[in-house]
């Protein structure tokens, strides 16, 4: 159920509309639940030739030899193809924007970097043919050691994953294996903080598990172009990916996708088109490419697992003065996107707050999984995940309502944020409003009054002349400049209202807090309205 | 042995478009002899309703019914450039692409229409019913179709338009990390409840409200679609997911539906949203795009409520029975956190 809130920010905008707004039937409707919206795979070809691919077994080896003869022997084999058949073997799917170096091969060469890395194609009359004839193909394998670990990977001595980049992480700006992002001083505000709390996030990998695999039909058209039916989320980026692996002009490229079973980020990477294309060169017969469940599962690129750890100074009022992340992508054997991933994880650092010091260090770390690649949020799921368990934690050591706790934080208007751009068109404070109205989560008058359209601005942050000292341990009046008067957050509340939480003892001694105004309740850890009591 | 429920909250913001921008999309707008318009994207549609969200932008920016618009996509031959379905950039990028091309198909309707009117294209005004009027005079009007014939056949003119939206690329400071990574952001609370079973490590999420802040829900339909299967994925994600259950060991790995868990029609629980419309300055009528973050907050807001009902954190995904009892055991059992001590 979805309501509009029409009332909320109503003077930002113009609603006399005619279309927009409208919740208009979808234009694909009738085709998608009558079953007749075509997808890649529907599109029926005479002499369809099926490739398969033989992958590795291992995480981590080198070849020693491909023996392919028995299998090219073998019923309804077409063609077999190896890395030397692919005319640009070594690329990376950001080279088309310029970002890194090519590094990951459509067919292993010397080396296999992941379990389930491709090694050689084969084109058969049936996918059955084609994967009977994989069976007989040997490769010789010379196991090497193996790292999954990120932080294993970047201890000195570590197993060396992926030869473009043999210290296990990406380089940035040629100088860099991190992206940093680095804002007032950090490490000056935890020792003023009253409360330090450093803790440690993993999120999974996560698989797509799109209804529909990847994959693509190749069909040579007249005058030497070739029509590509495709699942691709990304139209031209899998066109231009495929015409520089295939040293083809791209104009002889027809590509034609539009109605696609779920991608979630999935379907960018672009496995299947180019091998696809190269056998129907090599054929002149149409090649469909397709991933099963297994190898979609598998060896499709899932959303990385990246580890996180996040390390807060928090005054006793509420106000967070300082944040560190180190943040670890895992990008599998290869880049893909994941070094681009982890810029937008920077960017995103400290989440939707006003904290005036900030400091990161972002890695994209190279292991010997599956290469890990874009999905829904990328780059900021697994740190809104880290950054979010970390502010109720956080609450709780405060003793602050939880919601309460981020709205406090909450950037506003005019905030200086921690890659130095000025905050504008918030709303996370209002969300908080709605979302606690509806679910009858209790908020205090004045944080019912609160607005992203006031009480920000530069002193929030110290946004110019010095930012290597936090700001002082003041009392919370002093936090935002003089607001409008509704819009003021004050921490006033009868500290006998429940009984003192149990909070941890700062890390750091605190230094002597502040005298607080008369009424305040600062310093005292308060009990939540919401989280004071067990809730049957 | 007992069940305990909880509540957790997670607020987030979500950049729209690829991150530093450098991403651009293009459309083409055209209109056929008799007043229908046809909008040519390469843009992928995968179920989010792309053409839908571009069809009513492009109708709205021409001042036609949304019938007379058609949106056909995803072919390179006819499709003009565009980056691809991802980042939650379709919305933002593709829609401003549409906008500016209905706008300069507009422009040659409007002059066309004047011509035929024998007034000056400023004096005139589309009713959204198919007609072009004089403004305050509505009887001195002429229809899209009769336009567009004109157009055509005597005046010799090209109803149509071509746009791009770009956001110029930024820099990014290697030492400090200064950079422009998005021009907007969507804005999104929610509150989760769930149940925990302290005898089987079993999480049961009963209740989601949120509010969703989205500049312009171009949509509401396709926004609420979003919003709600988002915020199952990102339940899924929670609680079920994972290809590689023992990371970073690599053991044990899913290969189909049967090995792979995820939430099925008895998990899913009702969610109450809420939709706040603050525009984007440089959003399609506002809009931003509820694409990725839908399923961002549900993670943490879980994890969040789990702490709330038993007083255990799991700060590793995805939470499963087996992390919630082995947490339980090391704390000696199930407690809210009225006496969960503070970490």
């Amino acid at each position: 159920m979805l309501e509009l809130r029409k009332d909320i920010f109503a003077d930002e905008r113009d609603d006399n509309l005619k279309e927009v707004g409208k919740p208009t039937q979808r234009q694909d409707m009738l085709g998608h639940v009558t079953g007749t919206s075509a997808y890649y795979d529907d599109h029926r070809f005479a002499n369809l030739l099926h490739l398969k691919i033989l992958r590795s077994p291992h995480a981590h080896a080198r070849i020693r030899a491909i023996d392919d003869a028995a299998a090219a022997r073998a019923p309804g084999v077409k063609r077999i193809i190896r890395a030397a058949d692919v005319p640009v073997n070594l690329n990376t799917l950001l080279s088309l924007i310029q970002f890194g170096k090519d590094d990951e091969p459509s067919l292993a060469t010397d080396v296999v970097r992941y379990k389930g890395e491709p090694v050689v194609a084969v084109v058969a009359t049936s996918e059955r043919a084609a994967l009977e004839a994989l069976a007989l193909i040997r490769v010789s394998y010379e196991p090497l050691p193996a790292v999954f670990d990120v932080e294993e990977a970047l201890k000195p001595g570590a197993v060396s994953v992926n030869a473009a980049y043999p210290k296990n992480t990406f380089e940035y700006y040629n100088k860099y294996d991190h992206q940093k992002l680095r804002f007032g001083d950090a490490d000056a505000a935890f020792a003023q903080a009253d409360i330090v709390l450093d803790e440690r996030y993993q999120m999974s990998p996560i698989e797509h598990a799109p209804t529909e695999t990847n994959g693509s039909i190749a069909v040579p058209d007249t005058n030497g172009r070739f029509t590509v039916y495709t699942s691709t989320q990304a139209l031209f980026f899998s066109l231009d990916t495929a015409a520089k692996i295939n040293a083809m002009p791209s104009n002889q490229l027809h590509f034609i996708g539009g109605t696609v079973g779920g991608g979630f980020g999935g379907k960018v990477d672009t496995l299947t088109e180019p091998l696809a294309i190269l056998a129907a060169r090599l054929t002149g017969a149409p090649v469909r490419h397709r991933l099963s469940r297994h190898e979609e599962m598998q060896f499709g690129s899932p959303r990385g697992g990246e580890r996180i750890y996040v390390k807060d100074g928090i005054m006793r009022d509420g106000r967070i003065i300082a944040r560190k992340v180190h943040a670890y992508f895992d990008s599998g054997a290869y880049t893909r996107l994941s070094s681009y991933a982890a810029v937008k994880c920077a960017a995103h650092i400290p989440g939707p707050y006003t904290i005036p010091n900030v400091y990161a260090d972002v890695y994209c770390v190279y292991t010997n999984r599956t290469p890990a690649t874009a999905m829904r949020g990328f780059g900021v799921t697994a740190l809104d995940f880290a950054l979010e368990c970390q502010m109720d934690k956080g609450a709780v050591a405060v003793g602050i309502d939880p919601l309460e706790y981020r709205m406090l934080n909450a950037y506003r208007d005019g905030d200086m944020k921690a890659h130095r751009r000025e905050a504008k068109n918030c709303a996370l404070i209002e969300c908080a409003q709605v979302a606690a109205e509806k679910a009858n989560w209790p908020l205090r008058d004045e944080f019912r009054r609160m607005s992203s359209r006031a009480g920000g601005g530069a002193q929030r942050t110290s946004g110019g002349a010095d930012r290597t000292r936090a700001p002082a341990p003041a009392p919370a009046a002093a936090t935002r400049p003089a607001p409008a008067a509704p819009q003021r957050v004050t921490y006033e509340r009868p500290a006998a209202s429940a009984p003192a939480q149990n909070a941890p003892p700062p890390r750091t001694p605190a230094p002597p807090p502040a005298a607080p105004p008369a009424g305040s309740t600062h310093g005292a850890p308060r009990f939540s309205s919401v989280f004071g009591t067990r809730r049957r | 042995m007992a069940k305990h429920r909880g509540r957790g909250v997670a607020t987030i913001n979500y950049p729209i478009g690829m991150n530093l921008g450098g991403d651009p999309s293009q459309a083409l707008v055209h209109s056929n002899p008799t007043g229908k318009f046809t909008v040519a994207l390469s843009s992928i549609d995968l179920g989010q309703g792309m053409k839908s969200v571009t069809r009513q932008i492009c109708a709205e920016t021409l001042g036609v019914p949304v019938e007379d618009v058609y949106v056909d996509t995803a072919d390179s031959d006819t499709g003009p450039h565009c980056m691809g379905s991802f980042a939650s950039r379709g919305t933002h990028r593709v829609g401003n692409a549409v906008m500016a091309a209905a706008r300069e198909a507009r422009a040659v309707m409007m002059e066309a229409a004047a011509e035929e009117l024998e007034v000056d294209p400023g004096d005139l005004e589309t009713d959204g019913r198919g007609a072009i009027q004089v403004k305050g005079a509505p009887h001195r009007s002429i229809s899209v179709r009769d336009v567009a014939i004109a157009a055509q056949f005597k005046q010799g003119k090209t109803i149509s338009g071509r746009g791009i939206f770009l956001v110029p690329l930024s820099d990014v400071n290697p030492e400090t990390g200064e950079m422009s990574p998005a021009t907007c952001y969507a804005h999104a609370c929610l509150i989760a409840e769930v149940e925990v079973d302290d005898e089987t490590g079993d999480v049961a999420v009963l209740k989601m409200t949120s509010a969703y802040e989205l500049g312009r829900a171009i949509n509401p339909k396709l926004v609420e679609q979003q919003l709600v299967g988002g915020s199952w994925m990102g339940m899924s994600h929670a609680l079920y997911e994972t290809p590689e259950p023992y990371y970073p060991d690599t053991r044990e790995g899913p290969r189909d539906f049967n090995e792979y868990l995820m939430p099925g029609p008895g998990d899913i629980c009702p969610h109450d949203i809420a939709v706040l419309e603050r525009p984007a300055a440089d959003g399609p009528f506002g809009a931003k795009g509820p694409g990725e973050m839908c399923a961002n907050p549900v993670l943490p807001a879980v994890a969040n409520a789990i702490f709330n009902a038993v007083g255990v954190r799991i700060d590793e995904l995805p939470i499963t029975p087996e992390k919630i009892l082995r947490a339980l055991k090391a704390r000696g059992g199930a407690a809210g956190a009225a006496s969960a001590r503070a970490r």
